[in-house]
């Protein structure tokens, strides 16, 4: 499974990687998380971040966060 | 309801005598803290609620290849009910170039989102009365509109850095939420926005508080009243480092007003603080060349000072 977070790299952004993190682990999921951080990276997919993207599709996009069961159901 | 419980805890409760600076000050305080916080309770649950049915990639099609002012004006309503990070502003920059919203509207928007948002309003409205509350948002909107058409006429599409126009987008489809998550989203940012500004706001109160009791009236009124022609300058000028504290300013800057700082000369500093932030510059500066940004920058502080201005001669 291939997870990203979607984000220039804010105060948002760095607490939905910690979030995605520790859903996974409490799934037990393997996998990979990636910040992607370069604009026209981001703009692939959305303008509104911080967003969340599993195997190529966006899930989640702007605010507010979802909270750690949310980010459950969106990655399994 | 709220007066009377302020002075029923500071007398009954803890059986302060009556007319001393300390009570006076501590019933203020008590009565302004609860009064704010109820406002901003409800008040942003309400915007809140309603921002959830305005995601950014709605706005960006409602804006798309609009007209002058008309462009002008929805991109300032829209910028006050579309909610995003701030660190979706530069993204959001480009979405909106690409998809066909002119510069001059996107500025619209991108100057009437922090300027005119609800903390600010609450603060206004608790402290100032609902006139002060809502003249700020009328000029707020003006200024957006304005410096909008302003940069939309000189034709500055060339200062925007090159790379903007080559990156594409993607198209996401917009997820609509039930009701109840709406309702869940508005509850959600409540707390969250109060976690973030509580201390901030408690501190300005404690602040306003003393100046209240503690600094002889007409203070001011030689510095920084109306007849003092730099005073809206000077305000413009301390305004622009004073970015995420817009909450935490405007009790102090109330008090400072009951003290001779003139109406013109607060509204001005306001403007500053929520739409000149030097790290939205910074920001904005990767996808504006130098020159925009400076006429950007250059723009709004005219306008600000001339609002000043305006205020200090017709109240």
């Amino acid at each position: 499974m291939e997870i990203l977070v979607l984000g220039p790299g804010c105060e948002n952004c760095k607490k939905l990687y910690e979030t995605v993190k520790k859903a996974m682990a409490e799934l037990s999921i393997d996998g990979d998380v990636k910040k992607v951080e370069d604009i026209a990276e981001i703009m692939k997919y959305t303008m509104n971040t911080p967003a969340l993207v599993v195997n190529g599709k966006l899930v989640h996009s702007g605010k507010p966060l979802p909270d750690v069961e949310k980010v459950k159901k969106l990655i399994s | 309801m709220l007066k009377s419980f302020s002075r029923y805890v500071v007398y009954d409760l803890l059986n302060l005598e009556k007319g001393s600076h300390f009570s006076d000050a501590l019933e203020f305080f008590i009565y302004d803290t609860l009064k704010i916080f109820i406002l901003l309770a409800v008040i942003i649950f309400i915007v809140s609620f309603v921002r959830s049915f305005f995601p950014p990639e709605k706005t960006k099609r409602y804006l798309s290849h609009k007209k002058e002012f008309i462009g002008n004006v929805l991109a300032a309503l829209l910028g006050v009910v579309t909610p995003f990070c701030s660190c979706s502003a530069v993204p959001l920059f480009i979405g909106f170039v690409e998809s066909g919203v002119p510069l001059g509207v996107t500025f619209s928007f991108l100057i009437s989102s922090p300027m005119v948002n609800e903390v600010a309003l609450v603060m206004l409205f608790g402290l100032f009365g609902w006139k002060i509350a809502f003249l700020y948002l009328v000029t707020g909107l003006t200024v957006a509109i304005f410096g909008g058409i302003v940069i939309g006429r000189l034709k500055l599409e060339k200062y925007v850095e090159e790379y903007v126009f080559k990156i594409k987008t993607g198209e996401a489809e917009i997820i609509s939420p039930t009701f109840k998550e709406r309702i869940a989203y508005a509850k959600f940012n409540t707390f969250d926005i109060i976690r973030k500004v509580w201390l901030f706001i408690l501190i300005a109160i404690g602040i306003g508080g003393f100046i209240h009791g503690y600094v002889p009236q007409d203070f001011l009124v030689k510095y920084a009243g109306k007849d003092n022609f730099f005073s809206v300058p000077i305000a413009v000028a301390l305004g622009v480092p004073l970015y995420s504290n817009a909450a935490g300013v405007i009790p102090i800057v109330y008090a400072l007003m009951q003290k001779g700082l003139s109406l013109g000369t607060v509204l001005a500093f306001m403007m500053a603080v929520t739409a000149l932030s030097l790290p939205e510059m910074i920001i904005l500066r990767k996808v504006l060349r130098p020159k925009l940004l400076y006429i950007f920058v250059g723009i709004m502080t005219v306008t600000i000072i001339f609002v000043g201005y305006m205020f200090n001669i017709i109240l």
